[in-house]
């Protein structure tokens, strides 16, 4: 049997590669990516304590995640759609209309 | 040695696409990438009897999130984001930043001292197919954040409607 | 198999308010009124009606899950209250931002019932889906001027980094759900005293610690919320600068104070730290600010970091000058932002020069406004920074708030700077203002709490804790 600290480390790379593509890029697309990286490290984590620890409430959480991720990705994309149309960038560095 | 093995492989190719996925010029690639690694991800879950939340994860982020990335890649015009530059310049900070943190996390793993057990065994789930224990759960204990997250999928569709309707 | 329908008495308040919030999102689309005012009155009623409700349903249901007593219910009295105040705020401006849609009210609507459902959460599911009801929808409300192109800029920039703060929160409930396999905070709190901390458990705590620290929008946590605050419609930025920043330190209380409780060293450690950073990044940067809205921002950050103290000190002392400190600053804040939607041009704060000299009724409430963020007696304000410091000190961290004193002293500059230009600087071009009924009614509102609170503070205080703890 693979042990529990196994499925851990796997998902900590996993959330820390994620976290790394959030800061490092700056395509609003590719740090969405990121973020539904860190979000399903998360969940295969929970997944890993749930059946390890012979308990349900974290495989229910990992349905709410998916759920809210959902939400997310359309609320999201919502709002770059927006900002395209009156600006036709996804990136950034080149939205900076305010500074200070 | 069988189960090592498997996850192995698993462990190897997840981390190898979530680096793919990062690092790719082109959004597109990296969502069709993302496509990849999710199916690795739920072939993990069936690897830990979650074979409910594996099909959830297929249907979802494969069938539905991703496809939704797709189709506003597809209406973006991409041509102008590909010659501008792959990484922020101040990328080596960023990665040295996450790679501190998981080092940090690293050490206390090894460390890791698990909480009780509880009365979801893996006989009993088998008994009772995964479906119908989580859905048991789902409807009984956790109804609250059940209709809570319905909210949640109210808002994001006016969300969706208000920002992204042209304007009258 | 036969499933009891749980005790619905405690959870009232939001039922109700989801489903009037429901009701609206239908209504406006068969109502062909040229204004959606009609829409906004709906929501202070359901408020006023909600906040009538609330000490009346108080207990723990939903298998401990979801619980409303005292403290909850005196967060959701300002949740609500700021609610009020901007919706009457909004009325005619959101016209003249041409942002008005009918979703505008039902999404506060939703936000201020995800704010409630965070106050009164004792599990972390429950916590995070409420988390993320009140988020949408703030993140919708800040894109709301979809045609402008700095709203937009807001919107994205609050989503990334709060999408990004809620994944920290998740990896954080992740890692403390798997070392105590609970995620109720008090089996949490109860398993916890057991056993000896791991640094596994102090890194779960660390990232929740961040998550929350975004949302209150502390440093070095805060670089979203001036230009949150500067792109987002005025009405909007004067709730994101109340709620949100209310609901935060709710759910801080609850969760430091029980779950975490074991672990009450570490983290006043590491909040000491945020506290510290954030008044100083907060005071200092609102200095070299030009824009009012920016300025705000960076001091309801400062004010974020005062609040902080209130936590540290560790005690109920500390928790109870929280919860009064968040109340008073909901007015005085509310009545800062009423006077920026009420001129014309607000934005700079070049635009206050010679105010006093065009309309001094409106010089003279910003001032009082002023005195009031700054801390001057007989404002409210005084009474909230005396009260924390109080705690702080009555806890024995009079260090901390001889640092807080300090940098409040630095705070007195960038106030007294605005009524400086309003009183003392000539007037470059007659300031134009929208009066309006809603508008007054929520300055004289606010005016009259900053007053009332700091002239009798132990009658409305007294009064607001017999009443709803």
């Amino acid at each position: 049997m693979v042990p529990l600290e196994w499925y851990i480390t796997l998902s900590t790379v996993i959330f820390i590669i994620g976290v790394i593509g959030f800061l490092i890029r700056r395509n609003i697309i590719i740090m969405l990516i990121s973020i539904e990286l860190m979000l399903n490290a998360v969940n295969l984590s929970l997944v890993a304590f749930s059946h390890y620890l012979q308990d349900l409430k974290g495989q229910i959480l990992v349905i709410f995640v998916i759920t809210v991720a959902a939400a997310e990705a359309a609320i999201g994309l919502a709002i770059l759609v927006s900002l395209y149309r009156n600006k036709a960038v996804v990136h950034t560095d080149k939205i900076t209309e305010m500074k200070g | 040695m069988l189960p090592q093995i498997i996850f192995g492989y698993f462990a190897i190719v997840t981390i190898v696409l979530s680096l793919v996925i990062i690092t790719r010029k082109n959004p597109v690639h990296s969502v069709l990438w993302m496509l990849v690694l999710f199916f690795h991800i739920a072939a993990i879950y069936l690897f830990l009897n979650a074979e409910f939340i594996a099909a959830v994860q297929v249907i979802l982020y494969a069938g539905a999130v991703l496809v939704l990335f797709l189709f506003v890649i597809m209406m973006l015009n991409l041509k102008e984001e590909l010659s501008s530059e792959r990484f922020i310049g101040e990328w080596p900070i960023g990665v040295a930043l996450g790679l501190s943190i998981l080092l940090f996390i690293f050490f206390s793993i090894a460390k890791l001292a698990p909480g009780p057990l509880g009365k979801f065994t893996i006989e009993l789930i088998q008994k009772e197919t995964h479906t119908k224990a989580i859905g048991k759960v789902l409807y009984t204990e956790y109804i609250l954040p059940f209709e809570v997250a319905s909210l949640i999928l109210l808002i994001a569709i006016v969300g969706a409607m208000v920002l992204a309707k042209k304007r009258t | 198999m036969n499933i009891p329908l749980p005790d619905l008495t405690p959870i009232i308040p939001e039922i109700i308010m989801s489903i009037v919030t429901c009701a609206l999102l239908t209504v406006e689309v068969f109502v062909k009124d040229k204004t959606k005012d009609f829409l906004g009155i709906i929501c202070i009623g359901t408020a006023l009606a909600v906040m009538y409700m609330i000490p009346m349903s108080q207990g723990v249901t939903f298998g401990g899950m979801f619980i409303s007593d005292g403290y909850s219910s005196y967060f959701k009295f300002i949740f609500l209250i700021s609610l009020i105040l901007t919706i009457l705020i909004s009325f005619k401006f959101i016209q003249r931002e041409d942002a008005e849609f009918g979703e505008y009210y039902s999404l506060l609507m939703f936000a201020t019932a995800g704010m409630m459902i965070m106050a009164s959460s004792a599990d972390l599911i429950l916590l995070y889906l409420g988390l993320e009801l009140m988020a949408l929808s703030t993140y919708i409300l800040a894109g709301i001027k979809r045609h402008d192109t700095r709203s937009n800029e807001a919107a994205l920039k609050y989503f990334l980094l709060g999408a990004f703060s809620s994944a920290i929160l998740l990896f954080g409930i992740s890692l403390t759900y798997g070392l105590t396999t609970s995620t109720n905070i008090y089996q949490i709190a109860e398993h916890l005293k057991q056993g000896e901390t791991s640094i596994t458990l102090l890194i779960a705590m660390i990232m929740i610690i961040c998550a929350f620290a975004f949302k209150i929008a502390s440093a070095p946590f805060h670089m979203w919320a001036p230009d949150v605050y500067q792109g987002a419609p005025t009405s909007v930025t004067a709730f994101f600068s109340v709620g949100p920043k209310a609901a935060g330190f709710a759910v801080i209380g609850r969760v430091f104070f029980i779950a975490f409780e074991s672990l009450q060293m570490d983290w006043t450690a590491i909040l000491i730290g945020l506290a510290i950073l954030t008044m100083a990044v907060g005071n200092i940067l609102a200095i070299v600010q030009t824009n009012m809205k920016r300025m705000l921002a960076y001091s309801s950050i400062a004010h974020a970091g005062y609040a902080l103290l209130g936590i540290i000190a560790g005690t109920t002392e500390g928790l109870n000058a929280v919860m009064t400190y968040l109340l008073i600053y909901a007015f005085m804040n509310m009545g800062a932002f009423a006077i920026v939607i009420l001129l014309e041009k607000g934005e700079n704060i070049k635009d206050y020069n010679g105010l006093s000299k065009s309309h001094p009724l409106v010089a003279a409430m910003m001032l009082v406004f002023m005195f009031s963020l700054t801390g001057i007696p007989p404002t409210a304000g005084f009474i909230g920074k005396f009260n924390i410091f109080m705690a702080a000190i009555n806890a024995g961290y009079t260090w901390v708030v001889v640092v807080a004193v300090c940098f409040s002293a630095i705070s007195a500059y960038y106030y007294m700077r605005i009524v400086m230009n309003m009183f003392m600087k000539p007037m470059e071009a007659e300031a134009k203002i929208y009066p309006n009924p809603a508008n007054g009614a929520a300055l004289l509102i606010s005016l009259l709490m900053v007053f009332i609170i700091g002239i009798m503070p132990s009658v409305v205080i007294g009064y607001t804790f017999q009443m709803f703890m």
